[in-house]
């Protein structure tokens, strides 16, 4: 048995970078460091079902085609579309991203991630407000207060409080004991039970609570008795307790991005954390999910000035979630066609936008089985990135670390699967 | 592959070529001092003919950068071009902050075939060099923050130059970085609790040491490592009325080190940059005026430094540094977003869009001192033309700044007709005539970056071996009168009618038609004593392990992310 | 005067994008050459003509030129986009983006209209018939000046975040508004006959929102003046009672105010 050391966990965007796998004849049997949900997936990689060859589906029943085929008919059908969308990235890394922006242009599509249905409230945000950030050793140390709002890292990113939040810093050697935590969240969940302070708000009222909290910031009297299913007073002690931390973070999650009013809860959020600077250290960290849906936000963001949603139809960028995401564009019945990479839409989308998905030609570059490869006309195959492939991940605060090749496989990566659909894209639109 | 461009009018000021009739010879990528018949020709007359241009600071790839990007879509919007298949040339966005293909092409066009990106926070050094690699055409270098990097603080409290030495050769090399960069030394370590800390002799919380013995010692360390680059200096105060007398101050604490760098002819030690923002007197924004006189006459009377403008556009920007309390001002002033991103044990940054009215006061007296420290400065081999991109506006400005400098009258009618009148009232800017001439242009955008950067051996001159990087633009020196064609100026620098990169047409006619082109990325690859910097190194994993979030094998940014890498070695005496 | 009458011929599914659709891009062009214009389909360009038949007489100038779009054109965007002056009548539904950074001129919409109506206004007239969506009179993505001058008129029901970044200009809804009117609104007048779901002016700094129906929940950063009759706002004079709010105080120096009638609106007021 062979020890590969310091590996980059291919699950969240925690990106735990300190993985041990015990490798036997060139498989992953074993790992150290690794959390439950981490541990399963490097010790899984073949799951219920992985794809080992290039299906197409023919009078409904997938056939077996050479990945030369595979290419020429997925370059075609985004070739033929008039409005083709390029869904997914988000468990790529950033050099496959890369190329899949320049295809995107190649075949005028509109190309988005998956954060379009995570934190792509979050960005709509930073656009109107900015982004107060820090990275994560900040937090280990120097932060003495810890705020997760509408997240439940406990099972979502389960190494996220050892590892940052109960971890020994330089100014907080006593670790947990050197800070408050507080949880806000309509949920008692195993997060809160750590929490020093719950402030159990009622469902869809982070905006009220927030816009409260802001004018008690700025010492005016909150108008009513009770905000959110909470008290004045309360709210104001929260307040204070803010204002007299040293550094304050701010970690958020789906619960607030998702919750009534969506990017205005975190645009509020946001400014308040600003706010907070007047009084003490404050910034925040959105807790992204997929291990590198930052990369693709920030090589989208590189390659064409916008983070996600972008829309080559005229062959110059254009940008506005609400139209040009890939939910819009599929339950307005715009798009004719679609590109799945490195994500499950089918699992996690409404019906409407599957209903549209169920109609038009799919191509799914997906290792394993799922709702999506389900709805799929062709399936392409890829090695699996931070286990068979390499490449660049960036962290939920922005830092880029390295995927390993821990073990090889046969399979191309997605970075070379479209390469060859962009050069074949080129020459068929050459040929036109 | 020969190539010859014929009958420019060539500026070479690092040969002392003063727009003289001559023919420049290519081959294989290289100046040459002939070619054969078969030779490739191009045909200059009557147009002027310079190295390619060389920036010296601006920020163009990175965190900070794609923040700025990211935060500001109505920027991006105002805008973007697309596709042009026949010369695949990428589509972008960005007026302020071009995504990285059309950073490339704008560069080219402007005939700047070099640029370095002048703050890269290690931790996120992967990311600026991906940036980096999707800049096409550029040669470029980025230079690391050291200024408020744990470690630095660390040895340099205790005097300790040897092994701060040996911790920053390793870390340009584990970022395959290439300066020092110092920004607000100590002041963003003092942003880490939501302070910042004011003149030299202050300290940030915890460490014992000040910013004046971060200067010097890291200026010592600079030549100690025989970097080619000198210690690259964005002072304390920045932005802050009367912060000249800090910015003087700052400037004299490395003098007298002796310059010593391994490669290139740079002959000073210490790179002060943006200085138009450092050289603010007056007490307030209410009585803030010009001192641009007063750190323009150092310069004059100093020979260990060398200086860049960051000239104010006058444009709606996007401001970015790794001085990270002064964003958080800049964002409490003007009330637009704000972001902002500490980096553990080494350094912040802070992105705030900026409006600089010219019908605005202060706007205006910032323009003014940008002018005045160029026309003060005497020698133009003391000085780059900057605007610190996009701080004081973006880079595709640079065309309208030589305007300014070439005519007096195209100064005139921005004073009577377009800027507040505390640009005339706070500066001494109306009673400045002089002009540039297109020499002393090269001056300042080709020899002068090149030589300071170190790389003079074959960037910034057109002499036999030097990389044949050449900008033509379409003017014709003997009958344009710069004071008054001023617009013709800026139109002729905005489009180069041809430029060479590495001896390859990249672009023709102002357009580009070698989009694919990949720069060369120049980093420091330094020698120290084996032992000393190995026992460095095993202290810094030990307290590495501790204090950073991820793991210390993790650190270095691999090969992978350099596709034509240009090491300039230095050697440890 | 010149009426131009574009007819929808089979719309597609894709949607077209038809910026050009306006009296400033049609003026001094015979017919012929109107049916030569571009408009996007998909990421393609087609001709105007591809999916419109084009008649009518042609004018010299934007200010004489009426065109009517005799149909629904409710998978046409961006119709009237950056228009200066003329008439756009619509009999019919249209998508997103009708009156985009409009400038002046009229349009108005018999059926209903979608999302970013009116995005980014500067002077002229939109009138809606029908029914919007989401966004009437906001500004784009990033930017905090807004729509600032013109007016808007829906007859129905509006979507989340009207007059969102609102900076000039006076926005009336004769139906109901749902979620955050007037979010980070900073001047102007919005004015909402029926009632708001909840948020009404979060965020916002400056300008002054009407509500004369009823509102769902409201924000604890406004502080309460009291009861005030028959307001005057922006010149004119409203009739009624009504609850006085100003803020949102979650912004520093907010002075912005609301309006809300009493009537059905007993649980806003905080005593």
């Amino acid at each position: 048995m062979e020890l590969v050391n310091n590996v980059v966990c291919p699950f969240c965007g925690t990106l735990c970078d300190d993985i041990i796998c015990k490798v036997e004849n060139d498989e992953i049997v074993g790992t150290y460091n690794a959390c439950i949900i981490g541990h399963s997936k490097f010790v899984h990689t073949e799951g219920a079902m992985r794809y080992k060859k290039p299906l197409l589906r023919k009078n409904g029943e997938f056939v077996e085609i050479s990945y030369e085929e595979a290419i020429d008919k997925a370059a075609q059908i985004l070739v033929d579309a008039k409005r083709p969308l390029m869904y997914g990235w988000s468990c790529t890394e950033c050099s496959a991203q890369e190329v899949g922006m320049e295809l995107a242009e190649e075949v005028r599509a509109v190309v988005d991630n998956t954060a379009s249905v995570c934190h792509g409230p979050s960005l709509l945000a930073v656009h109107d407000t900015g982004y107060p950030v820090c990275t994560l050793g900040e937090v280990k140390n120097r932060a003495d207060v810890v705020v997760y709002w509408g997240c439940n890292p406990f099972h979502a990113h389960p190494r996220h409080l050892s590892r940052h939040s109960y971890a020994r810093g330089f100014f907080r050697e006593r670790g947990r004991a050197d800070r408050t935590i507080i949880v806000v969240d309509p949920r008692k969940s195993d997060t809160s039970k750590l929490a020093d302070i719950h402030l159990q708000l009622d469902y869809n009222n982070d905006y009220e609570l927030v816009d409260a909290m802001r004018a008690a910031l700025k010492g005016h009297e909150i108008l009513y008795e009770e905000v959110a299913g909470i008290p004045r007073d309360d709210i104001v002690g929260a307040v204070e307790a803010l204002k007299k931390a040293q550094f304050g973070i701010l970690f958020f999650g789906m619960g607030i991005t998702h919750s009534l009013g969506k990017h205005r809860n975190i645009d509020t959020a946001i400014m308040m954390v600003q706010e907070l600077n007047q009084f003490a250290k404050w910034t925040l960290i959105p807790m992204r999910g997929h291990y590198n849906v930052n990369g693709f936000n920030q090589v989208c963001t590189w390659e064409s000035g916008y983070p996600f949603c972008v829309d080559f139809a005229t062959g110059t960028p254009r940008y506005n979630p609400g139209e040009t995401g890939s939910n819009d564009l599929l339950q307005n019945k715009e798009a004719d066609a679609m590109m799945v990479i490195a994500s499950d839409p089918g699992a996690h989308f409404p019906q409407n936008a599957l209903h549209t998905m169920a109609e038009i030609p799919v191509i799914a570059i997906e290792p394993h089985r799922t709702p999506t490869t389900e709805m799929a006309n062709l399936i392409i195959p890829p090695a699996i990135v931070g286990m068979e492939a390499e490449g660049t991940a960036y962290r939920m605060d922005g830092v880029p670390l390295r995927m390993k090749k821990v073990v090889e496989s046969d399979l191309l990566s997605d970075k070379e699967i479209l390469e060859k659909i962009l050069e074949k894209a080129q020459e068929l639109k050459a040929s036109k | 592959m020969e190539r010859i461009i014929k009958n420019g009018v060539v500026y070479c000021p690092l040969n002392g070529i003063n727009g003289e009739k001559m023919d420049i010879s290519i081959k294989d990528g290289k100046i040459v001092e002939s070619v054969s018949d078969d030779a490739e020709v191009f045909d200059a007359s009557g147009q002027i003919v310079m190295p390619g241009a060389v920036e010296v600071h601006a920020h163009i790839a990175g965190a900070k950068v794609n923040v700025g990007r990211m935060m500001r879509p109505e920027d991006s919007k105002k805008d973007a071009e697309g596709t042009v298949e026949a010369t695949h040339r990428r589509a972008g966005s960005g007026f302020s902050v071009p995504s990285t293909h059309m950073t490339g092409y704008r560069y080219a066009q402007m005939g700047y075939t070099t640029a370095m990106e002048a703050a890269m926070p290690p931790l996120l050094a992967r990311h600026t060099h991906e940036e980096l690699q999707a800049i096409p055409i550029l040669d470029h270098a980025a230079f690391p923050l050291f200024g408020n990097n744990w470690f630095v603080m660390d040895y340099l409290g205790e005097g300790d130059i040897d092994s701060c030495a040996a911790y920053i050769s390793w870390l340009l090399r584990a970022t395959k970085g290439y300066a020092i960069k110092i920004v607000n030394p100590c002041g963003t370590e003092a942003w880490g609790w939501g302070g910042n800390v004011h003149g030299i002799h202050d300290t940030a919380p915890h460490f014992k040491v000040t910013p004046a013995e971060m200067i010097k010692g890291m200026a010592e360390v600079n030549e100690k490592l025989r970097l080619p680059h000198s210690i690259h200096l964005h002072c304390n105060d920045l932005g802050h009325p009367g912060n000249y007398e800090t910015t003087i101050e700052s400037f004299e604490v490395p003098k007298g080190i002796k310059v010593n760098p391994a490669t290139g002819s740079r002959d000073t030690v210490v790179h002060g940059t943006h200085v138009q923002y450092h050289s603010y007197a007056g007490t307030s924004w209410r009585d803030f005026e010009s001192a641009a006189d007063i750190v323009a006459d150092y310069v004059n009377k100093n020979d260990h430094i060398t200086i860049d403008i960051g000239q104010v556009t006058l444009d709606e920007t996007t401001t970015m540094t790794a001085d990270g309390p002064m964003e958080y001002d800049l964002h409490s002033l003007n009330g637009l977003k704000w972001a902002n991103c500490d980096v553990e044990m080494e350094t912040g940054s802070g992105v705030v869009p900026f409006i600089y009215s010219a019908k605005a006061p202060v706007p205006a007296v910032q323009w003014a001192i940008g002018m005045e420290l160029s026309l003060l400065v005497k020698d133009p081999a003391k000085i780059c033309l900057t605007t610190d991109s996009p701080n004081a506006g973006p880079f595709t400005r640079y065309p309208r700044i030589f305007a300014w400098l070439m005519s007096n009258q195209y100064r005139e009618d921005m004073l009577e007709n377009k800027l507040h009148k505390w640009a005339q009232k706070r500066s001494s800017i109306a009673t400045i005539d002089r002009e540039f001439s297109f020499y002393e242009i090269a001056q300042a955008t080709r020899g002068t970056p090149a030589k300071v950067l170190g790389l003079s051996d074959f960037k910034g001159h057109l002499g036999a071996g030097a990389d044949a990087d050449v900008a033509v633009y379409n003017m014709n020196p003997d009958t344009i009168d710069p004071s008054s064609d001023y617009m013709a100026i800026e139109q002729g620098f905005q489009k180069a009618s041809m430029v060479f990169k590495d001896g390859e047409l990249t672009v023709k006619d102002g357009e580009v038609v070698n989009a694919g082109l990949k720069g060369k990325t120049f980093w420091a690859d330094t020698q120290v004593e084996q032992n000393s910097y190995n026992a460095v190194l095993k202290e810094v994993e030990r307290q590495f392990v501790k204090y950073y979030s991820i793991g210390f094998k993790n650190y270095p940014v691999e090969d992978e992310y350099i596709a034509k890498s240009a090491p300039i070695k230095g050697v440890m005496l | 005067m010149s009426e131009i009458i574009l007819t929808p011929k089979e719309q597609p599914q894709v949607p077209l994008e038809a910026p050009n659709i306006k009296p400033d891009v049609f003026a001094g062009k015979t017919i012929d050459e109107i049916k030569e214009v571009e408009i996007n389909y998909g990421n393609d360009t087609v001709k105007l003509s591809d999916f419109f038949d084009v008649e009518g007489t042609p004018g010299e100038t934007a200010g004489e030129i009426k065109i009517i779009i005799d149909g629904d054109v409710s998978n046409t965007k961006r119709i009237g986009q950056q228009m200066t002056a003329g008439e756009i009548l619509v009999k019919g539904n249209v998508s997103m983006y009708v009156g985009l950074e409009m400038e002046g001129g009229k349009i108005t919409v018999q059926g209903d209209a979608t999302v970013w109506a009116g995005q980014n206004m500067r002077g002229g007239e939109l009138e809606i018939m029908g029914d919007a969506g989401d966004y009437v009179g906001s500004s784009y993505r990033g930017d905090w000046r807004g729509m600032n001058g013109g007016l808007i008129t829906i007859h129905g029901d509006v979507g989340y975040e009207i007059a969102e970044y609102m900076g000039g200009g006076k926005i009336v809804v004769k139906g109901n508004a749902d979620h955050m009117p007037g979010v980070h609104m900073s001047n102007g007048v919005l004015i909402i006959e029926g009632n708001v779901t909840s948020r009404t002016g979060g965020e916002m700094s400056g300008g002054t929102i009407v509500v004369k129906g009823v509102i769902g929940q409201f924000l604890a950063g406004f502080k309460y003046w009291g009861v005030e009759k028959n307001i005057q706002v922006d010149g004119e004079d409203i009739p009624g009672v009504f609850y006085k709010f100003t803020g949102d105080n979650a912004i520093k120096g907010a002075n912005g105010t609301v309006y809300v009638a009493v009537a059905g609106n007993k649980h806003v007021a905080p005593e």
